[in-house]
């Protein structure tokens, strides 16, 4: 177990991931569930163990849209969305670890695809 | 006439011209002026919730910023530019620590706390304009016409910080669709992502998500679907295979006050 990881996670996330009661409601609403190998209430219990390096070399944490469905659902009020957020700024803060990069987007384009996708992507993807 | 300060986003400059131009013809019939800041920057799409981000938060503290030294409230039309602004007004009224290195960073004359009240352009509609007020001008209405409402996700969550409408059975498009003479579709997925920005990264989860909003929407009878959000627009029309047109909200405002030709369909 990583700590400094972990105390970074909960930090910039601001999250208290000891209120979650494990319903598993975060991830029933989940409009992502099918396509993550981790799952919303698993980024929050795996937080709290520690295990933060799996959901970081997981795909999972760029499977998240950010749809706040978990933040406004959760009846304890954890916000997991907020969990997967730092997790994922976790892994793409590290040298070379950009999951997105500006010589892939002409091939991604096409005639209607609005700016705002391609600004929230390297939001989401890149540092 | 009320002033606010109007701010349009990266993508109504340039994919959504539509959602801008009958924005901008509307409030102008409505008795609204809309001034827009003379520089201002892309909101970057998503609010990034981590405390430790803060750069990725200047943007919007411009924007908030300059409608504070014009003295007017902020208006915007895109659901993205709305969520990011509205949760960057929060965190920067609350957070004491984020608010500070913020601060740091712009070196205003005067600090930013949180001073701008923010609207949405529906929000401004409903409650500077007035539904009624919109009824008694509207001119073509739009008579028989079944129209879904799309919400998304960014229009109203989270609904502590957006403030705008009930999250989980919201009203407010659904009466802007009755101001200007439609009949409200009511349908499950309407508050539903429609996969947004992961169409870069995973086409196929688009599909589904869009397609599952779309096949819902016609589930209960719709004969268009309306949406403020230029990405949901895409998704919904190039993501889902439905044949049902999608329209941003303006621009059925605009038909419905005589402002534009008829879409024919």
């Amino acid at each position: 177990m990583n700590k400094n990881l972990k105390e970074q996670v909960l930090r910039s996330s601001g999250v208290n991931v000891l209120k979650c009661m494990r319903c598993g409601k975060c991830s029933g609403t989940c409009p992502s569930y099918d396509e993550m190998e981790y799952h919303p209430h698993q980024f929050v219990y795996m937080v709290e163990k520690g295990d933060i390096d799996t959901l970081m070399n997981s795909n999972s944490v760029y499977k998240c849209l950010t749809c706040f469905a978990c933040v406004e659902r959760c009846p304890r009020g954890v916000e997991p969305a907020k969990v997967v957020e730092a997790v994922r700024l976790a892994a793409v803060r590290q040298q070379g670890s950009n999951h997105l990069s500006p010589v892939q987007i002409p091939d991604m384009l096409d005639e209607d695809l609005p700016q705002q996708a391609i600004v929230t992507a390297f939001r989401k993807y890149a540092k | 006439m009320k002033t606010f300060t109007y701010y349009p986003g990266c993508t109504l400059r340039t994919k959504a011209k539509d959602l801008d131009a009958y924005a901008r013809s509307c409030a102008e019939a409505l008795g609204i002026a809309l001034e827009e800041p003379a520089d201002w920057q892309c909101c970057g799409g998503a609010y990034t919730t981590a405390k430790d981000e803060i750069a990725t938060k200047l943007s919007a503290v411009r924007t908030l910023n300059a409608a504070k030294q014009a003295g007017n409230p902020l208006v915007t039309v895109c659901s993205a530019c709305h969520n990011v602004i509205k949760q960057t007004n929060y965190d920067i009224s609350r957070d004491e620590d984020m608010a500070q290195k913020v601060n740091n960073y712009l070196k205003l004359d005067e600090a930013y706390t949180g001073e701008t009240t923010v609207y949405h352009y529906l929000e401004m509609l409903r409650d500077v304009v007035g539904f009624d007020n919109i009824k008694s001008k509207v001119t073509k209405p739009l008579k028989g016409k079944k129209i879904a409402a799309y919400y998304g996700c960014l229009l109203l969550r989270p609904a502590k910080i957006l403030a705008m409408d009930n999250p989980e059975n919201p009203t407010i498009m659904e009466d802007f669709i009755k101001a200007i003479g439609g009949t409200p579709v009511i349908y499950a997925q309407r508050n539903e992502c429609c996969g947004g920005y992961i169409t870069m990264e995973d086409k196929a989860q688009a599909v589904k998500r869009s397609s599952a909003v779309m096949n819902s929407a016609a589930d209960m009878g719709a004969d268009m679907v309306i949406t403020a959000c230029p990405l949901c627009l895409y998704n919904l029309k190039k993501n889902s295979g439905s044949q049902i047109p999608v329209y941003y909200f303006t621009e059925l405002l605009a038909e419905a006050l005589g402002l534009k030709e008829d879409t024919n369909e």
